[in-house]
């Protein structure tokens, strides 16, 4: 453990490093994995080993704009439903218009946006917290994908569209899989590795990155040294309806038809997976690189429970409780970490 | 036992620990009972199975929720036919796309000998089936999804054809002189749920004015129930209402017992308060599609196609329904129900 390191004199570099956030999140992961590599077999072959990382990717590209939004301060509950919307909206748009299928794919850009922009703008009007705000949007979008689907499509799943032209090419960006000497990496890898590369660099290389923490740690003090909170917070939730794009599109284009009643209950994931990653509920401080390891915990934990054959009746239960140890180790390895000079 | 003291002389101590051992079995049942119950338990795990063949892998991933009774059937049906052809049986299920096709591919990364799948969500299984096909592990598809089962390279599949279990349905009202039906889906947007409502339309004859069908919240018991109610309230012509699952049929009798009027109640599958409504008169039919047959048929015709390359019905899907039961057969089936098998 790291008991050795935490002593009085520790170098500045060790210090820092043990400061970081998602240094209890790291811990956890390591553990996790070792757990499930000592009890299910499978779990260590190269092909399962994709399989956890596509896992862990679909909660992942959720979790970087989920987090930053956190560290802002605020809340969104419609993140889980707002999938589904860009991934009917896409579907259904390329379908009735017979468009080429790149045509959905930008109208959906600008419905996922347009529902960021509108927590965002809810949010600065109304000064309701965003928990309340978000819920509303959960409700309404929940409601719509089911009722335009219905209305569109006349059933509540949408129509396939991989006969039409440019479904390949999406296929190609959103969904596409490289298998190198057994391990299949999904496109969805490489978006949730991108996403989180910009999301650091802007979170801890740009002056809208000081704006986050600003926000979140302390509104009415950002807003009187010149941060536009407003702004700043808006523009978090177009992240949210950026994330909720890609990956959209890529349950779309991997899986030809979409389920309209589908994506409830994933914003508690998403939120969870930003949490172990060291965010904290209330605001003002976290890491993106720590949603990542929150992601790969949830997606070792959902695939691992399966491959060590453990019954599924249970499985629910052990994730609950892998993630509050998760979450526990995080906060006692961040107490440790701040303790002694700094 | 008695607590007198005898010492036997030597010779007789064979005799008498043979006779205490007679005083100490005569006081237990022979048959039944838990130590029977357990004896097929330790049968089942010693390896008590009916076959010679060696120990093969068989998964089956659903897109059932959490705690169904009706899948606790397939399953139950699953275990028991994996016991007698000497198979371990793994079982995941997943309500959400995304994450069954993960749990399939977690079944094949684990190099199982066979597949069972429910194909709800139709295209959205053909990539991950097609890997399936390319590992070379036979797959059967159960319950939903007749009509993709061959086109995903599914060797055969088992369940019952909603339309027609509609038809069934609607012919047997008819033969009954229903004149005003109320159809109760529970889970709107599901597209099995339709096609039985329609299916029972068609096969009643009656017209749209006579055959309603009421969208209700399936997850929200009270609220179906008011729903329904509501509706019987609303409308004095209904004379029947036809659910379309075991727990749905149990919140419909109380909503026709609140509406004191005499209003039969019909529903597809079976449950406890189903059976007990068969016997009282309360129920007057249930259409069974026998899930049992559908987890124990999946396991068995697997094992036979790996052990003697056998398909039944040559590859035509195999159907497990519409079983039409009335009051004839709820004396048998109260004892089924009772241990979760029907």
């Amino acid at each position: 453990m790291t008991t050795d390191l935490l002593v009085q004199d520790r170098p500045a570099a060790v210090r820092r490093l043990l400061a970081r956030p998602e240094l209890g999140a790291l811990i956890a992961a390591v553990a996790v994995f070792l757990v499930f590599a000592a009890v299910a077999e499978p779990f260590l072959r190269v092909s399962s080993l994709g399989t956890v990382l596509y896992a862990a990717s679909t909660i992942g590209i959720m979790a970087v704009p989920v987090s930053l939004l956190m560290i802002g301060g605020e809340f969104d509950l419609s993140a889980g439903v707002l999938v589904t919307t860009a991934a009917l909206t896409s579907s259904m748009v390329s379908y009735q218009f017979t468009a080429v299928t790149w045509v959905g794919v930008v109208v959906s850009l600008a419905v996922t946006l347009a529902v960021g922009w509108f927590n965002g703008w809810m949010l600065g009007r109304t000064r309701l917290p965003s928990f309340i705000v978000t819920l509303g949007t959960f409700l309404m979008l929940t409601g719509a994908n089911l009722g335009v689907t219905k209305l569109v499509s006349g059933t509540v799943s949408t129509k396939p569209i991989s006969d039409m032209e440019g479904f390949a090419s999406c296929r190609w960006l959103f969904a596409s899989e490289v298998t190198v000497g057994g391990l299949t990496i999904k496109a969805t890898v490489w978006w949730w590795l991108g996403l989180l590369a910009v999301g650091t660099w802007v979170l801890l290389r740009t002056r809208f990155g000081n704006w986050i923490f600003a926000v979140g740690g302390d509104a009415a003090a950002a807003r009187a040294v010149g941060v536009p909170v407003a702004r700043t917070k808006t523009v978090l939730y177009l992240g949210v309806g950026f994330g909720a794009w890609v990956l959209g599109q890529h349950l779309l284009f991997s899986f030809d038809t979409v389920q309209s009643g589908e994506g409830v209950g994933n914003e508690l994931i998403y939120i969870v997976a930003a949490v172990i990653g060291g965010c904290l509920i209330t605001g003002g401080y976290g890491s993106v690189a720590g949603s990542a390891l929150g992601a790969l915990i949830f997606g070792m934990a959902s695939k691992g429970i399966v491959y060590a054959q453990w019954n599924p009746d249970w499985f629910k239960f052990f994730l609950g409780a892998m993630l509050l140890l998760a979450a526990l180790l995080n906060a006692f390895v961040k107490r440790r970490a701040e303790r002694g000079p700094r | 036992m008695s607590s007198t003291r005898f010492r036997p002389s030597r010779r007789l101590r064979p005799v008498a620990a043979a006779l205490a051992l007679m005083v100490a079995v005569a006081g237990c049942s022979s048959t039944g009972g838990r130590r029977a119950e357990e004896a097929r338990a330790q049968a089942a795990a010693a390896g008590g199975s009916a076959v010679t063949t060696p120990r093969w892998k068989v998964a089956m991933v659903t897109h059932a929720g959490p705690g169904d009774a009706f899948w606790d059937s397939v399953r139950k049906g699953a275990e028991q036919a994996a016991a007698k052809d000497n198979i371990t049986f793994l079982y995941s299920n997943d309500a959400q796309t995304q994450n069954q096709v993960q749990l399939v591919q977690a079944a094949i990364d684990q190099k199982v000998d066979g597949l069972l799948v429910t194909l709800a969500k139709g295209d959205a299984m053909a990539d991950v089936l097609g890997k399936a096909k390319a590992a070379g592990i036979p797959v059967i598809t159960i319950n939903s999804g007749q009509e993709y089962s061959r086109k995903f390279g599914a060797l055969t599949h088992i369940g019952q054809d909603e339309t027609a279990a509609g038809q069934a349905a609607g012919a047997e009202l008819a033969a009954r002189g229903r004149r005003n039906v109320l159809c109760v889906i529970h889970e709107q947007g599901n597209v099995g749920q339709e096609q039985r409502c329609s299916g029972a339309q068609a096969g009643s004859g009656l017209a749209g004015g006579a055959f309603q069908v009421l969208y209700v919240d399936g997850v929200n018991m009270p609220d179906a129930r008011a729903a329904v109610l509501a509706k019987l309230q609303a409308d004095p012509a209904i004379d029947t209402v036809l659910t379309l699952s075991g727990p749905m049929a149990a919140t419909g009798l109380q909503a026709v017992q609140d509406s004191h009027r005499g209003i039969e109640l019909d529903t597809f599958d079976l449950g406890p308060q189903v059976v007990a409504g068969l016997k009282s008169g309360g129920v007057g039919f249930a259409v069974d599609q026998q899930p049992y047959l559908q987890g124990y048929e999946g396991v068995d015709l697997l094992w036979l196609h790996r052990s003697n390359l056998d398909m039944l019905g040559g590859g035509k899907p195999v159907a497990t329904g519409p079983q039409i039961l009335t009051k004839d057969n709820a004396d048998a089936l109260a004892e089924y129900v009772a241990r979760g098998t029907r």
